[in-house]
């Protein structure tokens, strides 16, 4: 399935400033080992060390979040918008 | 003199200095502020707050503030309110609500935040400033924003309170709804601001924006009479706040302004959304995100930013997070104000109403010091209780419509004719 991942400003710099990447896959995990695969640099800020989706990353198949479709073994249709966005938590130490 | 703070990542702990920002360029993991608590020593004293208005400037040195900050206005300085009525009846020595309720200007502890957030946007010279919002922040923001001076553009849930919609018109700021629950708004404002150059108090300005929260437990520490409680029940949206509680707490001890003791933090959330509550009870590290359906509109938020953190704070205290349901909610609203004259928002009942709870299941004991915070007003959520109080029919202004009103209503002859 042809679907595009749409990546936030702050990732770009690992895209070579590139805003989304056009790729096929049938599911989300696959398209975001594409998206990986083809810019390195951002690879450890996709996943963690045990290979899980960042715990501050939010992951959406057009409009929902994936973790309410099953995780990223989420299966993507024809045309659909992978969305790449941090979380906004402010923490304490 | 240079400020003695900047943003740090807390997982990777680079520093950026201070700038609009939430997350590390690095690793993309949350900003905070990290201060210089040795040089903080050296300028800030439990003397020096002697002869200074209560409210929250007056631990102005604890800030992330501008060198040329000047106080635009008293937010904070709320009643440590001792119960009497509710700690006798729940066999309580020491009980207290920290109650925001009173919180000025908007009658929310997001008056807080939102007072250190618009002196950020002012250092970073933002002209626009704005937030997603579940409507208490949206309401402080509106506030302020009106007497600083700031355009103010606020993104809500389409169906909120219609007070807290109100709360936020009133003072002439812009408005979008959004078609879509909290959790999409935020979402929306995290690619607003990607794309705009606005201060939004919430996202790009959050880690400035949190620190506002810590003053709701300089406070509570100081009206102890310096001291910590031993129990402190929180109510969890995102769960900024509970762990905001905890960092002040933790600087006063490293300031050697309180003494140093075990406080366990409560978290307290509704059942028709519970992520982080729903972590804690089973053990888990990662919360799941749920679709919220609850009356406590001001805590349903179902993926929550700092839900990690909290969960880790909780758990690390030896306190405890629990959820009532909305039917709870409504009774521990009532309940608050029927004994002791505080009339709260739903947040507000849940704490009350996971404070009953944590005591029936005996994680909070008799002797202890408990604090209880009640961060919101009752007058912005009157939808939720509304249909328990029905409009009695009007009588005529005669007295003998009146005894005949008081026949009809009491059961017994307590009321003596004279």
């Amino acid at each position: 399935m042809a679907v595009t991942i749409e990546i936030p400003t702050a990732f770009r710099r690992f895209t070579d400033g590139s805003p989304k990447l056009d790729c096929t896959a049938a599911t989300v995990a696959e398209a975001l080992n594409i998206l990986t695969s083809q810019y390195p640099g951002l690879s450890r800020h996709v996943r963690d060390d045990q290979g899980q989706i960042r715990q501050f990353l939010n992951i959406y198949l057009n409009d929902e979040d994936i973790r309410f479709l099953g995780g990223e073994d989420c299966a993507v249709k024809e045309g659909d918008k992978v969305l790449l966005v941090p979380s906004i938590a402010g923490g304490s130490q | 003199m240079s400020v003695n703070y900047e943003l740090r990542c807390r997982e990777c702990g680079k520093t950026w200095g201070n700038v609009p920002r939430s997350f590390c360029e690095d690793c993309f993991s949350p900003l905070e502020v990290a201060y210089d608590y040795d040089s903080l020593k050296k300028i800030a004293s439990r003397e020096k707050l002697v002869g200074r208005a209560f409210n929250m400037w007056r631990y102005s040195e604890l800030l992330p503030l501008p060198e040329d900050f000047s106080v635009p206005n008293a937010v904070g300085g709320t009643p440590l309110v001792a119960s009497h009525k509710l700690a006798s009846k729940w066999g309580l020595k020491n009980l207290y609500f920290k109650n925001d309720a009173v919180c000025f200007p908007s009658l929310s502890f997001k008056d807080r935040v939102v007072a250190t957030a618009l002196a950020a946007a002012r250092r970073f010279n933002f002209t626009t400033v704005g937030c997603s919002s579940t409507g208490n922040l949206a309401n402080a923001v509106a506030a302020q924003a009106a007497q600083q001076g700031f355009d103010a553009c606020v993104f809500i849930p389409a169906d909120l309170e219609p007070a807290k919609v109100l709360n936020t018109a009133v003072y002439g700021a812009r408005i979008v709804r959004i078609d879509g629950n909290y959790d999409r708004v935020n979402r929306l404002c995290a690619q607003v601001a990607d794309r705009f150059q606005w201060g939004l108090v919430n996202v790009n300005l959050r880690p400035y924006y949190s620190e506002g929260s810590k003053t709701h437990g300089y406070e509570i520490a100081e009206q102890l009479g310096w001291a910590l409680p031993d129990n402190i029940v929180v109510p969890m949206a995102g769960g900024s706040l509970i762990t905001k509680i905890a960092k002040a707490f933790r600087e006063l001890v490293t300031l050697g302004w309180v003494q140093e003791k075990p406080v366990k933090f409560f978290g307290a959330q509704a059942t028709g959304c519970s992520p982080i509550s729903n972590a804690v009870k089973r053990g888990l590290t990662r919360f799941e995100p749920q679709k919220p359906d609850t009356i406590a509109r001001s805590l349903a938020i179902g993926n929550p930013a700092d839900g990690p953190f909290a969960i880790k704070l909780i758990r690390e205290s030896g306190g405890w997070a629990e959820d009532i349901s909305d039917r709870e909610i409504v009774q521990s609203i009532q309940l608050l104000a029927e004994t002791e004259g505080i009339f709260a928002e739903t947040a507000g009942g849940v704490t009350i109403g996971v404070t009953k709870k944590l005591l029936r299941e005996g994680r909070i004991r008799s002797d202890e010091t408990t604090v209880v915070c009640i961060t919101g007003n009752g007058l912005k959520t009157t939808d939720a209780i509304v249909a328990e109080y029905p409009l009695a029919e009007a009588i005529a202004p005669k007295l003998e419509a009146f005894e005949a009103y008081l026949d009809a209503q009491l059961t017994t002859p307590a009321v003596a004719k004279v």
